[in-house]
């Protein structure tokens, strides 16, 4: 069952999140890595989760990873599906996977980056993924 | 330094509504209060020590302080979501063991039901300034698909089965037959309840709790108060709290606070999940229960879905009765919070004034855990164990 497409409220940018943001509006999506202990994050913010330091540096993720876990809201209109996704690089984010038989998804699926427009005409893109 | 022994829980009261077009929000709180003042035998003046959370009107405590016109010498506004009110037992016994305060009261109330709230299947945004909303809010997370992302993998990584989820609330179904308060009085089938309509994958709606108004409070005082009382003696022995979050990204939703705040119970109060008699296990969605007894070392890891099968939670038939009101999902979840009703059950069952056909013979030592918040992203544990002496 492929349904049309949830509208998404625009993320609201902060002085902690504006870089990760106008980086989306250029296609592209960050994870913070940390310059003291190496290990990367997300959802990305000026201080390292794992080992407390502030010197990050936002890099840019390949957009690939796999379906950590999923789950279709059938009570919504449209229903969608919500997933955790595992990224190539590490981190496992929340998101939504589009474009896609809301019957057959699968934990392990491979997934591909594609940044979805948000309800502000000013308002950034935010990264969904399809199957790859 | 322990709270083993330190404190009491003196009085309980669930207050009977289930839907409370006619009450305030405040009201729902001060009635609680006065009913569980009236079981433990005090009076509002007694009270010097208050704890409330987010379900609670105006700024902190301080609004219902002056609605109730405490006077108090200990305050406490702890927000954990749902299992606030499990670690509120914990705090207060704290305080009454540092000598703070004497005669701790805690409530909780809410109206979802009379408000009309969307509780389980709208997004809820806690404000933009929040760092995490940004990342999550514009993808729709609701209570209901956040845990369902949980029941996912766990199935995907144990094999826990829809039918072994639905054995969690046919035991909540037995015992709600007997409780006249209980939304949900019908006893289910496993049939049924994986037969009911897909809410979000793979949760069905019968996997998930009742939408109620309501309220409840709890007493908890001092040995030398409690003695005084004609109340018979619940004994708080151990308590735990601790968060589980994202990790920064490394994400591990098969587990929850509990494998932290459960050994910290344990170990204060010197026994073990074999020793207890019943357990009070919070209840949003019947994949909340099946974790929280991994977690907290009923069972092994990864088998849980085969300890809760066949009825081994219904009082008299199973090994763990648990939820003998029939729960969250069966009975009542006040506030869209189950944390205060199910240390309201615990108490009732040390007491030996659970009803009849599901009191635990001889329960002299009980559970209580509490999950706030979401277990799909964030979320407060809090355990306490509890003895009648």
């Amino acid at each position: 069952m492929t349904v049309k497409q949830r509208a998404f409220p625009s993320p609201i940018a902060d002085p902690d999140t504006e870089q990760f943001w106008s980086a989306a509006k250029n296609g592209k999506l960050m994870v913070g890595s940390c310059n003291s202990c190496g290990e990367k994050h997300y959802y990305p913010r000026g201080i390292c989760p794992h080992c407390g330091a502030q010197d990050i540096t936002l890099v840019e993720a390949s957009g690939k990873g796999e379906i950590y876990s999923w789950s279709v809201l059938r009570r919504a209109d449209p229903p969608f599906a919500i997933a955790y996704v595992t990224l190539d690089e590490g981190p496992t984010m929340m998101t939504n996977i589009i474009e896609c038989d809301l019957d057959t998804l699968a934990i392990g699926q491979r997934v591909k980056l594609k940044f979805s427009e948000t309800e502000e005409a000013d308002g950034p893109p935010v990264p969904t993924f399809v199957l790859d | 330094m322990s709270i083993n022994g330190k404190a009491y829980i003196a009085g309980v009261y669930e207050h009977p509504t289930r839907k409370a077009t006619d009450k305030s929000l405040a009201q729902l709180h001060a009635e609680s209060a006065l009913g569980a003042l009236k079981d433990a035998g005090l009076t509002k003046d007694d009270v010097d020590g208050y704890f409330c959370a987010g379900d609670a009107p105006g700024l902190g405590p301080l609004s219902l302080v002056d609605y109730m016109g405490l006077k108090l010498k200990h305050l406490d506004a702890t927000e954990t979501g749902g299992s606030s009110y499990v670690l509120h037992v914990g705090h207060a016994a704290e305080a009454i063991a540092m000598g703070k305060c004497s005669v701790a009261l805690i409530t909780l109330a809410g109206r979802p039901r009379a408000e009309g709230m969307a509780t389980g299947t709208a997004p809820r945004n806690y404000g933009s300034s929040a760092p995490d909303v940004a990342f999550e809010f514009p993808f729709g997370p609701t209570v209901v698909n956040m845990y369902a992302m949980c029941a996912q993998r766990h199935m995907y990584e144990y094999g826990t089965t829809s039918e072994q989820l639905a054995w969690i609330k046919v035991a909540a179904s037995h015992h709600a037959q007997y409780n006249e308060n209980a939304m949900l009085r019908n006893v289910v089938t496993v049939d049924e309840v994986v037969n009911s309509p897909m809410i979000a994958d793979p949760l069905h709606r019968l996997d998930c709790c009742v939408i109620s108004d309501g309220g409840g409070a709890i007493i908890v005082t001092s040995p030398e108060v409690a003695k005084t009382l004609k109340r018979p003696l619940v004994k708080v022995i151990g308590a735990g709290e601790a968060p589980k979050h994202q990790m920064g990204g490394k994400v591990d939703l098969t587990y929850s606070g509990a494998v932290w705040s459960g050994p910290m119970a344990f170990d204060e109060a010197h026994v073990k999940p074999t020793d207890i008699k019943y357990a009070s296990i919070y209840d949003s969605f019947t994949i909340t229960v099946l974790m929280q007894l991994e977690d907290l070392g009923f069972c092994e890891k990864g088998k849980g879905g085969a300890f809760v099968s066949d009825g081994n939670l219904i009082a008299g038939t199973g090994k763990l009765p648990f939820n003998t009101d029939g729960g969250g999902l069966c009975n009542n979840h006040p506030a869209n919070r189950g944390g205060l009703t199910k240390v309201i059950e615990a108490v009732r069952q040390l007491r030996g004034e659970a009803h009849p056909n599901v009191q635990v013979q001889n329960c002299d030592l009980a559970l209580a855990h509490g999950t706030g918040g979401s277990l799909g992203t964030r979320h407060g544990s809090a355990t306490v164990i509890m003895e009648r002496e």
